[in-house]
């Protein structure tokens, strides 16, 4: 409607058409200042819409043409100037910001679009990462049942049970239609279907191993998809309806043990395998997935192992078991022996007793009918039962000896004796025979030879004399040489014993001892026979020996309780013959004979721990380590005096103390001119007390010093009981101490 | 009954304490290895012997040591005494700071000497009252009819 500034009637019938104008341009006012004010509630609701700037400006210019309306509503009737510029400035706002939105939006639209790209990019994002999900939480499933059977079936160590339980499990997780295990036989050449999950009872089918579906299988650690109608497949009649369903098989590796019967020892190199084959449900779409070939496989190794632990937990209790047996038969048998033994040793003892005493009757008569009255035949014939009974007496004592060494029960007894005394004794003994027979002989002891030895005497002299009385037996004329010396440590080893160690040490030696012969000598293959009881070579039965083969292997006993050996070396047949034993002897004490007059002096100095009433001096200027070294040596049981200097010392000192113990770290005192003026007190050395010295250091000087001036020993302070005790023993044993 | 049980712990734990911080050694445990029922004493006896004859060095050593013309082989000669009194009976501490003394006097050396009298001195008096807090302790445990546990 043009506005005009004249006045001119309006034209009455556009009334009604200006009232409608009116009445929309308010409702359009209205609508166009309300719909901002929605935007606005939407914007403050809406954080996240990316777009407020052109929201507002929409607001801007939906407010602007609101008021170009509103506005409007004047200019239908006269208004004036203002109102026309009011409205023009709206208008021209308007225009503007309408111009600047359509240029704004040129720019968002290409945004609004993308943004849908990007949410359709984002759902499919979503679908993947849906479906990667999926599979994991598959495989997570195949890992709990693999967890799950693996612990199903290490759970038990009974063989049955673990393959019982693996096809039970398998057949559950995986939901399989049948589940077999086919076991190789003994022989290896075939498998024989051992369990199956449905089948109840097996009826034992055996296929051939060779066949290339299995050979297929075996060459492969993963679980293969075999045919359904192999002959492992095929466990039961196959109906023509159905579609059988997919088939894997594995094979199961049998670590060490092969089968079931565990009766040998197969070896190693040869790997056998077992076949478990897995059928799907039949009439099913199911195919086998990727998961479930994996589980199979982790399934058939920790079968596998589990196998192989059964197996062996199983031969363990078997030779366990074997073993308790063995035992139980052992102590049986020992007790057995042990019981024949104590009854042969009773038969002897009793037989030795019963055959002894007539035999000692015979003996006794005999010697006295020598004494009567006799002819000389009748003389003869006395002096041949004579013989005869003592012979058969040395025979009882002989076999009763034996039996006694054989089970060990005869223990020597050990003591001192003069060896040199011993082997003049046996010559002694030997020489009339020898000189009946014309035997020259010769005995020959070692200058380094002890005169005393520690040992069994007698036993010793029983064995040389029967050496030499062999000697003597089986020479006709010629020389018998005894020599004896002591033995060194490489002529010890005899080459031929090579398990005789023997082993030199300080108080013991080793006596060796050599009977040469020239007599009949002896065949070399017959020696080693010498020494068993009871055997006598061809050569040895002549008319002259009148042995009962026993000596010699006696001898061979005692020697080796002495911890010797005994053995005879010949050339041969009627070149004489050498017998050499070694046998191993103790040294006696060198104090043997000081200890003898050392007796009369002080009660009980031959125990070791026992120092009761042993007289000593302590001599120290310091009070405290007085009483301390007193106490010791009263706690010991000494009898104790102390003095604290040396002129008191030499007053105190008498022939009673045995042990003078002096510290010579006094000043102003010399320990060692006292040690000098009480050697000059007592010349006699037993009647001196042993002095020895304490110090606080021990070093060469000191200790040189005290040997010159005659000390018996040095002890380093502060002392122990244990020491203390040490030192007294050794003191009295050897009177002289001097420690490290 | 648990008195006697804790009083005994407290005492094992201090005797413990005693060897761990070196105030003794194991001529201690040998000297309580020959008390016995004969020679029921003997630990104290001895500890108060050398607790007298150490009062009576240390008094000398002061009194040789303030002396214008030093004797030092004198104080050598009193140190020595105090070391093998110490040494006897395992006053391990007291015995390595005479050895330090007599390192002193060897080199004729005043200050050294004064400084290692004063180390002496506290060192005795250390293991003294520690001693004497030993010897409570057992009192307390015998008077409450327990036995002294043995090392």
């Amino acid at each position: 409607m043009e506005s005009c500034n004249c006045i001119e009637p309006q034209w009455p019938a556009d009334e009604l058409l200006m009232k409608y104008q009116y009445i929309s341009d308010f409702f359009i006012a209205l609508a166009y200042f309300s719909i901002p004010l929605e935007l606005i509630y939407f914007v403050k609701k809406s954080a996240v819409f990316p777009y407020r700037w052109v929201l507002v400006q929409f607001g801007a210019f939906i407010v602007l043409c609101g008021a170009t309306h509103l506005i409007n509503l004047w200019t239908f009737n006269m208004h004036s100037r203002t109102v026309a510029v009011v409205m023009t400035t709206a208008k021209v706002l308007t225009a503007l910001v309408s111009c600047v939105t359509a240029l704004m939006l040129v720019h968002i639209i290409p945004d609004l679009l993308s943004v849908k790209t990007r949410e359709l990019f984002l759902k499919n994002k979503a679908a993947e990462l849906d479906r990667e999900m999926g599979l994991i939480r598959t495989q997570e499933e195949t890992g709990r049942h693999v967890r799950m059977l693996t612990h199903e079936i290490r759970s038990t160590l009974d063989r049955h049970t673990i393959l019982k339980t693996t096809l039970v499990e398998l057949g559950r997780t995986l939901a399989l239609e049948e589940c077999a295990l086919w076991m190789p036989t003994r022989t290896g050449l075939e498998l024989q279907l051992s369990y199956t999950l449905r089948h109840q009872n097996p009826v034992g089918f055996t296929v051939p191993t060779q066949l290339p579906v299995i050979n297929q299988v075996f060459n492969t650690n993963r679980a293969v998809k075999i045919s359904p109608n192999s002959p492992v497949a095929r466990l039961r009649p196959i109906a023509a309806k159905y579609m059988p369903g997919e088939v894997v098989a594995v094979r199961v590796p049998l670590l060490h043990l092969s089968n079931f019967q565990i009766y040998d020892w197969p070896e190693l190199s040869t790997k056998r395998y077992a076949l478990m084959v897995l059928m799907l449900p039949s009439d099913s779409a199911r195919k086998w997935h990727v998961h479930e070939l994996e589980l199979v496989e982790v399934v058939a190794d920790q079968v596998a192992v589990a196998l192989s632990h059964a197996a062996i937990l199983e031969e363990s209790m078997r030779a366990r078991d074997l073993l308790i047996e063995q035992n139980v038969a052992l102590d049986l048998a020992r007790r057995e022996a042990e019981t024949a033994v104590r009854a042969r040793n009773d038969f002897l003892a009793v037989m030795n007793h019963e055959m002894g005493t007539p035999m000692h009757a015979i003996i006794a008569v005999s010697s006295l009918l020598q004494e009567t009255e006799l002819t000389p035949e009748q003389r003869l014939m006395v002096e041949t039962i004579l013989k005869s009974s003592n012979l058969l007496a040395t025979l009882i004592n002989d076999v009763l000896d034996l039996s006694r060494l054989e089970d060990g029960s005869l223990q020597l007894d050990i003591g001192t004796f003069n060896l040199h005394a011993l082997f003049k004794e046996v010559l002694n003994l030997i020489k009339p025979i020898a000189s009946v027979k014309k035997l020259l002989i010769t005995l020959s002891l070692a200058s380094d030879l002890p005169e005393y030895a520690v040992g069994d005497e007698k036993r010793l002299m029983q064995t040389l004399l029967n050496v030499v009385g062999n000697a003597v037996k089986f020479s006709k004329d010629g020389s018998i040489s005894l020599s004896a010396f002591v033995a060194k440590s490489e002529s010890l080893r005899d080459p031929r014993v090579p398990d005789f160690f023997p082993v030199p040490s300080d108080n013991h030696f080793y006596l060796r001892v050599q009977v040469k012969d020239s007599g009949s000598g002896i065949n070399p293959q017959d020696i080693p026979k010498l020494f068993t009881k009871f055997a006598q070579g061809q050569s040895l039965a002549t008319k002259n020996s009148d042995g009962s083969g026993l000596g010699l292997a006696i001898c061979k006993r005692f020697v080796n309780l002495m911890e010797g050996h005994i053995w005879i070396e010949s050339e041969g047949l009627g070149k004489g013959s050498t017998a050499i034993f070694v046998v191993k002897l103790g040294i006696p004490e060198r104090s043997n004979e000081l200890k003898l007059s050392f007796v009369p002096k002080g009660p009980a100095n031959h125990g070791q721990t026992n120092f009761l009433g042993l007289k000593v001096l302590v001599m120290d200027d310091n009070g405290v380590s007085r009483s301390v070294t007193k106490g010791l040596l009263v706690h010991l049981g000494c009898d104790v005096m102390t003095v604290s200097s040396g002129d008191e010392c030499l007053r105190a000192i008498t022939q009673e103390h045995q042990v003078v113990f002096m510290d010579i770290c006094m000043p102003g005192v010399d320990g060692y001119e006292i040690a000098v003026r009480i050697h000059e007190m007592f010349s006699k050395r037993h009647e001196r007390p042993l002095i020895v010295a304490l110090t606080g250091n021990t070093d060469r000087v000191t200790k040189e010093h005290c040997l010159r001036v005659g000390m018996d020993g040095v002890i380093l302070k502060p002392v122990s009981v244990d020491k203390m005790r040490i030192v007294l023993s050794e003191l009295l044993e050897h009177r002289v101490l001097f420690e490290a | 009954m648990d008195g006697i049980v804790e009083l005994q712990r407290q005492l094992v734990e201090y005797t413990t304490s005693l060897y761990d911080e070196g105030f003794l050694d194991d001529q201690f445990i040998q000297l309580q290895q020959l008390q016995d029922e004969s020679n029921p004493d003997f630990v104290v006896e001895v500890v108060s012997l050398f607790f007298e004859d150490s009062q009576r060095l240390l008094n000398e050593l002061a009194n040789s040591l303030e002396q214008q013309s030093l004797d030092f082989r004198r104080v050598d000669a009193h140190v020595h005494q105090l070391k093998g009194s110490s040494s006897s009976i395992g006053a391990q501490r007291v015995q390595g700071a005479c050895i330090m003394f007599r390192n002193y006097c060897e080199v004729q050396n005043v200050e050294g000497c004064l400084k290692c009298l004063q180390h002496v001195k506290n060192e005795y008096s250390l293991v003294k009252s520690k001693l004497e807090t030993l010897f409570k302790l057992e009192q307390q445990v015998l008077a409450a009819g327990g036995t002294i546990p043995m090392p």
